[in-house]
């Protein structure tokens, strides 16, 4: 059943995709690392609550093996500008941007925080595996949740 | 709000993270503290780093720091991202090195200054937020998530060790996030120390031959430091306010 909805989905969206490029919907752009195994709704929804959570144990405690922290979001979600490079979250297009100017959310995070993947990060993940069919399932599950 | 971890064996299983002690299926742990009154550890926070039986410090040799070596000064910088833009009012600045001179005596003497990571910290004190907090292992540092750039701090640190980011900041580097509105200082390279490193200001003056900055665990006596200063004279600095630095001095 759940890859018959999968196929459902890939199926809808290549064919009725293009009715939404001019929708009022944000464009949120493709990660490049793996699905999140919760879920993006799951993510969109808790993403400031997990990150809040493991931010105070790798500030207060030390804990640097973390499941989220915020340098593998903007490391994964990070969006290639003209120049081949990670963009900044000022330019447009950046991936946390793209839902929070929808939603009219304010991002304190990059006051402090930079926006921009490390370069180390960035040649971490041109190695890191491709999502499984797994993943993609998973991913797709969020989608239509 | 979090129990504080508990360093006893027989509650807190060693290695022992919250998923594979829901996975093994064992028993809560608890321990009675007083009639009626249990205190319950569901696996702990084995994954802490910040070892409290640790405590990091520094030992820095005055006669073996160059008055023209400023390895420390710019090490630091580029570790940690922050810049000297000329104005010196405002500029961070995380270490600096000063020039003594005796009154009486002529001597001459160079030593780097930071953050001493005292046992008992005035900056700790007096933060009205929390944001200023000295881990488990004696590294003060400031929650920047918290601060909100009062600056009570820096006026009760008697070392100046803490700066206030007075624009904007962009690039950061990721393992030190660092903004418009909060106050910064020293972090003794907590990002390296919890990976087993040493402070990069350590690394460099080594770098350079002069070796005149050691890093190491106060507490385990068997470290290098932990001889050092059991074998050797040392001071730290206003040793009058009874704060007891992390950091001491030899030669100075």
């Amino acid at each position: 059943m759940k890859r018959l909805m999968a196929f459902l989905v890939i199926v809808f969206v290549a064919t009725g995709g293009g009715a939404f490029a001019g929708s009022l919907y944000p464009e949120i752009p493709k990660a490049v690392g793996a699905a999140h195994p919760e879920g993006s709704a799951f993510m969109r929804i808790n993403h400031m609550k997990l990150l809040r959570h493991d931010r105070d144990e790798t500030m207060r405690l030390g804990n640097r093996d973390t499941q989220y922290s915020l340098k593998e979001c903007v490391a994964c979600h990070a969006v290639m500008g003209p120049d081949a490079l990670p963009i900044s979250v000022k330019e447009e297009g950046h991936f946390c941007r793209s839902c929070h100017e929808y939603a009219a959310v304010k991002v304190d995070c990059f006051q402090c925080h930079n926006s921009k993947p490390d370069a180390g990060f960035t040649a971490l993940l041109a190695q890191s595996p491709a999502a499984s069919s797994d993943d993609i399932a998973a991913y797709l599950d969020g989608v239509t949740q | 709000m979090k129990l504080p971890a508990l360093n006893n064996e027989a509650v807190r299983p060693a290695e022992m993270n919250r998923r594979d002690f829901f996975k093994s299926g064992a028993a809560v742990a608890s321990v009675t503290l007083a009639p009626g009154v249990t205190l319950m550890a569901f696996g702990g926070e084995a994954n802490a780093t910040a070892d409290a039986d640790k405590r990091w410090g520094m030992l820095i040799d005055v006669n073996k720091c160059a008055t023209d070596c400023n390895a420390c000064v710019t090490a630091c910088s580029t570790e940690n991202g922050w810049k000297m833009d000329g104005n010196p009012e405002t500029d961070a600045q995380w270490i600096r090195k000063i020039d003594l001179t005796h009154k009486e005596t002529g001597r001459e003497a160079s030593l780097p200054m930071m953050c001493q990571h005292c046992e008992e910290p005035p900056c700790v004190d007096v933060c009205p937020t929390g944001a200023s907090f000295k881990r488990a292992d004696g590294i003060v540092l400031v929650d920047k998530h918290t601060c909100i750039g009062c600056r009570y701090c820096m006026m009760a640190c008697p070392f100046k060790a803490r700066s206030f980011v007075h624009e904007d900041v962009e690039d950061q580097a990721a393992h030190a996030p660092r903004g418009k509105g909060t106050v910064e200082s020293c972090t003794l390279c907590v990002h390296r120390v919890d990976e087993g490193g040493v402070p990069a200001c350590v690394e460099s003056c080594s770098a350079t031959g002069h070796g005149a900055m050691m890093f190491g665990d106060l507490n385990d006596p068997a470290s290098d430091i932990a001889l050092a200063l059991k074998n050797y004279a040392s001071i730290g600095l206003r040793d009058d306010l009874r704060l007891n630095p992390g950091v001491r001095y030899t030669n100075l």
